[in-house]
């Protein structure tokens, strides 16, 4: 175990940023779950890379602003070459965003590479993976230390800007449920009581871009993917009302976010090694361990569950 | 009267309902085509529907019933044409309009109960970002009731029959209190207690004053249950009173062949 100072100067933020990038994806995650999305969280988080990259490049510093906007950008025209492919290939919207984001991916990775070539500080793990343990709070000088506002006020870009994120997804989630819920489950209604479907649906895709875009820097684009789906996807096979699922995919991702981070921080030290692993690899694993969990014993949808229904006499549940 | 019915007035006095005897027909739809992928499904529909009546649309599959529907609320964009509503254009007049869609639109594993899908049909009166107060429940309540499923209320839909889940769609309409009701197939493959729960319900609606036009499948029950008939084949083929309208040449001309001898002459 580490001393207080090394815990509050490198594991606090890391641990911070981990749980709220697994909350503010686990939350709008739910939306995608919901509306037999999932596939949109893989095409965004590979669709924003060269976005990120450009941004980088043409701004020369690892500020979050020009990448943000990058990303955005890519967003937009990825969503447009979508909408392109489909209407001009006739082809079903899966396969659409299929063609279009492993190609984004792929020109994002050959930029990267480029920039290497060129001595630019920018290097694919970083991208891919996220830096988490790069995120550090110099601020604190032991635990007495954070009753000082000023302390708070050094706290790390990344932390502030994940916190930011995760508040104005939780507002607007909490604001319009009402809307989220009614266009997931059925768009056509909303479309004919004069509620816009595509506003509410774009505006979906929007928190899933922010929420991607904000985690990817301390999870890594690849890794973000696993928090967009496997909290909200556990919660959905335990639950059967959407506040529900909601809560339970937070809690899920908070649980995740922190027992992922002290995994791959201390767990190889309980074992005697003397190398932590990955945090983020490791958040994702346990994501998907506990996914796996509830597939197979979720009371209701659960892979025995349903098997076991089948030997009932009509495999209706009173 | 409670906080609801209040908001309903205000909501309703933005809409515009001529009194009944001003000879203005609930739905005008003028001049109306649509095309999918450059394939035309509907050509130049001009049809006015009744003032009073039950209204079932019919043709053979792929004839455009279903595309019709959703083009008349603005579901499908036109290629061209007019819908009005009361002598106003749809979107003026949306509070006006209930739509029931087919059962196998949504997705029944969605985490909702029955009441929670009847009361959407009251967001609209709602709006946006608003809570949904104990009024509006109470009246998705009593639409549950309605169809006799006030005991299931609380009841994932996932969970329900083939024939509640048509009456939950039912419910929601209802709790919408429109003027002008679309059902997409509402008799389509339910038991036959539903199927006296939903034609009753219609009933009291045209009873009510309220306009209910429904695509229908069932060649047989048509003359039975319904009072007017819009027979589409790509375009209007024939419409008017049941009497007079569903006869062996209308039918020959909408279905082909397959229809002859089927005998389905009015009384």
């Amino acid at each position: 175990m580490p001393d207080s100072q090394t815990f509050l100067s490198i594991d606090l933020p890391a641990l911070l940023a981990a749980t709220l990038a697994c909350l503010s994806c686990a939350l709008v995650g739910n939306f995608l779950v919901l509306r037999r999305q999932s596939l949109m969280g893989d095409a965004i988080t590979h669709a924003v890379l060269p976005g990120i990259v450009a941004g980088f490049l043409v701004a020369g510093t690892r500020d979050t602003f020009p990448m943000m906007a990058g990303a955005l950008t890519a967003a937009i025209i990825a969503a447009i070459l979508i909408e392109l492919v489909r209407r001009l290939g006739r082809v079903e919207a899966g396969a659409a965003m299929g063609v279009i984001f492993t190609a984004m991916f792929a020109l994002g990775v050959v930029m990267i590479e480029q920039g290497a070539a060129r001595q630019v500080d920018l290097d694919a793990d970083c991208v891919l993976y996220g830096q988490l343990e790069g995120i550090l709070w110099f601020a604190p000088q032991g635990w007495a230390s954070l009753a000082d506002p000023a302390v708070w006020a050094d706290m790390p870009r990344q932390v502030v800007q994940l916190a930011a994120v995760f508040a104005l997804c939780l507002t607007l989630v909490l604001v319009f449920l009402k809307e989220l819920t009614l266009v997931s489950f059925d768009p056509a209604l909303a479309d004919t009581l004069g509620l816009k479907s595509w506003m509410v649906q774009h505006g979906i895709a929007a928190m899933a871009a922010l929420a991607a875009i904000a985690a990817f820097e301390a999870v890594g684009s690849i890794l973000v993917i696993a928090m967009l789906i496997c909290p909200a996807a556990t919660a959905r096979l335990l639950c059967d009302r959407v506040p529900a699922q909601l809560g339970l995919s937070l809690l899920v991702g908070a649980a995740t976010g922190i027992g992922g981070y002290l995994l791959g921080a201390f767990g190889p030290h309980l074992l005697g090694y003397d190398q932590s692993v990955s945090a983020a690899g490791m958040i994702a694993t346990l994501a998907g361990l506990i996914l796996a969990l509830a597939i197979l014993f979720a009371p209701r949808y659960g892979v025995l569950a349903r098997r076991k229904r089948l030997g009932t006499v009509d495999g209706v549940l009173v | 009267m409670g906080e609801g019915s209040a908001m309903l007035q205000r909501l309703k006095s933005r809409n515009f309902i001529p009194p009944a005897d001003a000879g203005v027909s609930p739905l005008t739809v003028a001049g109306l085509s649509v095309a999918y992928h450059r394939r035309l499904v509907l050509r130049d529909v001009d049809w006015t529907a009744p003032a009073g009546g039950l209204v079932a649309v019919i043709g053979p599959n792929g004839a455009g019933k279903s595309t019709f529907l959703k083009a008349v609320l603005g579901l499908v964009p036109p290629l061209t044409g007019t819908v009005e509503v009361f002598g106003r254009p749809l979107s003026r007049q949306r509070a006006l309009i209930g739509y029931v869609p087919q059962r196998e639109s949504v997705d029944w594993d969605f985490p909702v109960s029955a009441l929670d899908v009847v009361t959407m049909g009251r967001y609209g009166l709602i709006g946006w970002g608003r809570r949904i107060t104990g009024a509006h429940r109470r009246a998705a309540m009593e639409a549950l009731d309605r169809v006799g499923l006030a005991d299931l209320a609380k009841r994932q839909i996932g969970q329900l029959s083939g024939g509640q889940q048509q009456r939950v769609f039912l419910a929601r309409a209802l709790a919408q209190e429109a003027r002008i009701y679309f059902m997409d197939e509402p008799l389509a493959g339910v038991d036959a207690a539903t199927e006296q729960t939903i034609l009753a319900v219609l009933r009291d609606l045209d009873a009510e004053g309220r306009t209910v036009i429904c695509v229908h499948h069932d060649l047989q029950t048509v003359a039975a249950t319904f009072d007017h008939v819009l027979m589409l084949n790509g375009g209007v083929v024939a419409a008017g009173p049941v009497a007079g309208t569903l006869t062996d040449a209308n039918l020959r001309l909408t279905y082909g062949q397959r229809a002859a001898g089927l005998s389905l002459l009015a009384p």
